[in-house]
């Protein structure tokens, strides 16, 4: 292409998005205007008058909706984070199980990995929901002495009792993005030449060893992209709590346009908590990345 | 009576079916002895000595290494025992990126034989030292040339106070003005004593270095004959062949 030819492609495309951007404050405005509600924000301070079965810090119906979004968006945190750290963890398992010696373990997590990457994520919290959990016993399904129990009310460990909503999500979400983290280590871990396995194996090191000082030190620089798309991947997915009625910012962002009409202040509400979510989650990941690579002495 | 370091018997591989990338070879390496291992490109070389260590497993035969025996289970625990007391150093170097060529040599003692840091330290110092490199101590494996990062590797490899050691083409991957300072390493280890097989293609360093030639194709020991013989009046005719090609090509 020659200049004159990329000047006016480009100039082709400011004039798309400027009518698409037209198109849309022109439908905002005339929706505004049929539900006349106007554009504000005042509402928010008024009462909920819902109740939330889950929530983190006080709460009751007669808080304002403000209080109620908040509460929202540290369930979706809660969710998110504790998802985030299972799913890591499993996830870096089966990513080795699958790069391992052990054929038998290699083939069962590629096995796991085909089944969960192959079926929708939606049809995986419900199974969690309705066959792993409420499909339980009302009493009791397992239990370790009193520290551990799962039953149809959740799962309850030393005190600690987590609803079998939230961990109906946990289980769907840590489980379903797993298997993606565990494809991303696997890359890392392929990345890295088979010469420094041969290396360390000559110098008589366990592969466990081996994997820890000198395998993962070397494949994280190509982890970390990978692992961080599958976190924002993870929090967009948390979305789903609402098929399992967990109340997150957008399950109650739902009620509150049901009970107010106010799709539009929602919307834009539920938008910027996401934002912050996703741009807490990837400037974390950057920091880890900075640190890491600043750390590194070589080239 | 000096006892024997490797014994082979009837070793043979297949890595894809009716192709034998080792076909039946047996060989004796004694103690303090070096064998030089010949042959062109594909001949299994590589293959051979890589299961002296139990990086490569192999179908059929017997192998002895240390008076430690694997077979073809390819036993872990004993290969892991053979580790410990046999060094390698390989055609790539393949030292540790992420780790200082300190670091790269005390990693083994430390975490293997778990010697204190300090001592691990002071003997990798040594082995530096020795390889004529110590002023490198502190700086990473890209920061050195071919030359330097292969001594670090042999370094590295003598870090175990190894009884045996295996060199695959340690040359093949450096500049040509760097293949002597590396040569002359190997040399000295030999003259001190360390029992080795090496896989090389330099003719003049083989002269100097062997007891025994072993001259390889297609996965056959085609000829096992002293370095006298071999480069002067080699037995078989592929072997001359092979020779001469060398020679056009130096
Ligand atoms: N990992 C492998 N997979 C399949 N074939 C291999 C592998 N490594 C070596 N081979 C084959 O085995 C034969 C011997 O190879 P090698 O031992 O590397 O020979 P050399 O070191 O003498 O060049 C060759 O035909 C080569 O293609
Ligand atoms: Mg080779």
């Amino acid at each position: 292409m020659n200049r004159n030819q990329k000047i006016f492609s480009q100039f082709g495309i400011c004039i798309i998005c400027i009518s698409v951007i037209g198109i849309l404050i022109n439908n905002l405005t005339i929706n505004l205007i049929r539900t006349g509600l106007g554009f504000n924000f005042s509402w928010i301070f008024k009462p909920a008058s819902f109740a939330l079965a889950e929530h983190v810090l006080p709460y009751s119906s007669s808080d304002s909706y403000a209080w109620a979004l908040f509460i929202g968006w540290l369930n979706s945190l809660k969710v998110i984070i504790s998802s985030l750290l299972l799913a890591t963890c499993l996830g870096t398992l089966i990513g080795f199980a699958r790069t391992g010696k052990n054929s038998l373990l290699g083939l069962f997590s590629a096995g796991y990995i085909t089944i969960i990457r192959q079926t929708p994520l939606l049809l995986q919290l419900m199974f969690w929901y309705f066959v792993g959990f409420l499909g339980l016993k009302n009493n009791m399904f397992f239990h370790i002495k009193n520290i551990f129990k799962i039953s149809n009310q959740g799962i309850e460990f030393l005190g600690l009792t987590l609803s079998s909503e939230f961990s109906a999500l946990l289980f769907g979400l840590s489980i379903f993005t797993s298997a993606y983290i565990a494809e991303v280590i696997r890359g890392g871990i392929l990345s890295v030449s088979r010469g420094q396995w041969e290396a360390f194996r000559s110098l008589g090191l366990s592969e466990r060893k081996g994997l820890l000082k000198i395998i993962i030190p070397q494949a994280l620089p190509a982890i970390i992209p990978g692992l961080t798309s599958q976190y924002l991947n993870l929090a967009k997915n948390s979305t789903l709590a609402i098929a399992v009625g967990y109340s997150d910012i957008y399950a109650i962002n739902d009620t509150i346009i049901n009970q107010t009409g106010r799709a539009i202040e929602c919307f834009l509400i539920l938008l910027t908590s996401f934002l912050l979510l996703n741009l807490l989650i990837s400037n974390s990941m950057e920091t880890i990345n900075k640190i890491i690579i600043n750390s590194r002495k070589y080239n | 009576m000096k006892q024997p370091i490797v014994i082979a018997k009837n070793l043979t591989k297949s890595y894809t079916k009716g192709l034998r990338a080792l076909d039946n070879v047996s060989l004796t390496v004694n103690q303090g002895k070096v064998l030089v291992v010949m042959g062109p490109s594909g001949s299994g070389k590589s293959t051979l000595i890589r299961t002296f260590n139990g990086l490569e497993t192999f179908d059929r035969g017997e192998l002895n290494v240390l008076g430690i025996k694997i077979d073809s289970t390819h036993d872990e625990r004993q290969i892991q025992r053979i580790r410990r007391r046999v060094g390698m150093v390989f055609q790539q170097f393949n030292l540790f990126p992420h780790l200082s060529i300190l670091e790269n040599i005390t990693l083994a003692p430390i975490n293997v034989q778990k010697r204190r840091q300090i001592d691990a330290e002071e003997y990798a110092m040594y082995l530096l030292n020795q390889m004529g490199i110590d002023s490198h101590a502190n700086k990473y494996p890209s920061q050195l040339s071919g030359g330097e990062q292969q001594r670090v590797a042999i370094a590295r490899a003598l870090a175990l106070k190894p009884e045996l050691l295996l060199f695959d083409e340690p040359t093949s991957a450096l500049d040509p003005e760097r293949i002597n300072e590396v040569l002359d390493a190997i040399r000295r280890l030999a003259e001190q004593g360390m029992t080795m097989v090496v896989v090389t293609h330099e003719v003049g360093f083989a002269k100097d270095v062997s007891d025994q030639v072993l001259f390889m194709d297609s996965g056959k020991v085609i000829e096992k004959s002293t370095p006298d013989i071999f480069f002067s009046n080699a037995r078989h005719e592929r072997s001359r062949k092979f020779l001469n090609q060398l020679d056009k090509h130096s």
